[in-house]
């Protein structure tokens, strides 16, 4: 244990500054190319910076390229290439308009690295109940869970701040989750991810400098998704993700396909007077967390954000339970 | 949901942990992953099922969405 702590620091030191110190200039960047959005949110016309992926990215290689000079583990590996191929899947995204489909089955092939790595153990364990031991069927486990996490994120970065704060949040969680369960190596792994949140959320706070586009939401998810993989912690990890998770389950059941955000004629949430948001009428609209959220009151862009920042913490402490729970069986 | 996925646990360990097929050589392995595959997925088809309903239930009373 004592000789992962060098690795450890060095990695998380590592993951934020690249992050933290790569942005400025990044935004500056992306202005000058005219790389901008309009935030929806705002009252005024207000231009930001998309995509911090290309940040987010740098800091989860360069953190993981140390540890694997530690470490030199397979698992390493898979995470850096799962995640980096869902990066490029989503900087495609960013770049042209692509079809509802497209990141779905894109990020089933980011999802190989894993299984070719053989970075996997094929047993599914729960909290309680012990572990069941499915060899073919946790293949389909291993996309799926890439694809989901990946999605998820993604379908959550609709608010200043709230894709980044929302990761900073879960993927802390899931580290001491690993760190309950003695899985000391996949820890250190896991813990880069919540550093390069908490320096992307930094810009990406409200007021807003930068989104992080698909490929900076794809690449935290599809990260999020390889360490819980690599990890064994696939159930705790799908509890800490669950207000992602339910968010991205009311929006597919209420659309009933899969389709990206920007098809959609029925907005799920409009503005007042005020440039509150409050939930539409609409019943053809979508169902989101967003629109839950403000069903029974428009809420300010910040006072959402942070009903979901503590929907995520209620989460985390679930996960941190459930690890808990681990270690005992009926 | 928490509770739903605790006891989904609960039931592919007792039930899906369990399954094995014998008596057919070779195939036995590829039977036993195809049944298992099927449980999995009547299971999963189940849980969002019963989300779904919940969640018509909950959108019904409390917002009439």
């Amino acid at each position: 244990m004592t000789e992962l702590i060098i690795p450890a620091v060095v990695s998380c030191i590592v993951a934020f500054f690249t992050v933290y110190l790569t942005t400025p200039p990044l935004i500056k960047f992306l202005q000058k190319r005219n790389y901008t959005v309009k935030d929806v949110n705002k009252k005024e016309n207000i231009m930001i910076a998309r995509p911090g992926g290309l940040s987010i990215i740098a800091g989860i290689i360069a953190s993981e390229i140390i540890l694997y000079a530690f470490l030199q583990m397979n698992e390493i590996l898979a995470v850096m290439i799962t995640t980096f191929l869902a990066f490029a899947i989503g900087y495609v995204d960013d770049r042209k308009i692509l079809g509802g489909w497209f990141k779905p089955v894109a990020l089933a092939i980011a999802a190989t690295p894993i299984i070719f790595l053989g970075a996997y153990d094929s047993d599914l364990a729960f909290p309680l109940f012990g572990e069941v031991h499915i060899p073919v069927l946790y293949l389909a486990i291993i996309i799926f869970m890439i694809i989901i996490t990946g999605n998820t994120i993604n379908s959550i970065d609709v608010l200043n701040g709230v894709a980044s704060g929302f990761m900073v949040i879960a993927s802390f969680s899931l580290s001491i989750a690993l760190f309950i369960l003695q899985n000391y190596e996949i820890a250190i792994i896991s813990l880069p991810l919540g550093f390069v949140s908490l320096a992307f959320y930094k810009y990406h706070k409200i007021p807003s400098k930068i989104f992080p586009g698909d490929s900076g939401a794809l690449a935290l998810g599809a990260m999020y998704g390889a360490i819980a993989i690599v990890g064994q912690i696939e159930i705790i990890a799908a509890i800490a993700l669950l207000p992602a998770v339910i968010n991205s389950f009311l929006f597919l059941s209420s659309v009933k396909r899969i389709v990206e955000h920007r098809e959609l004629k029925s907005k799920p949430v409009e503005h007042t007077k005020d440039f509150k948001l409050k939930a539409t009428n609409d019943k053809k609209a979508p169902i989101t967390l967003v629109r839950l959220i403000v069903a029974s009151e428009p809420l300010s862009e910040r006072q959402v954000g942070y009903i979901i920042f503590r929907l995520a913490m209620f989460s985390g402490f679930l996960a941190i339970i459930s690890a808990l729970m681990m270690g005992y069986k009926i | 949901m928490w509770i739903l996925i605790i006891l989904g646990g609960a039931i592919v360990v007792i039930v899906l942990g369990p399954i094995s097929i014998s008596g057919y050589g070779n195939f036995d392995y590829f039977l036993t992953s195809g049944l298992k595959a099927g449980v999995a997925i009547f299971l999963v088809i189940l849980w969002i099922i019963i989300l779904s309903k919940m969640k018509n239930l909950v959108f019904r009373k409390k917002f009439n969405f």
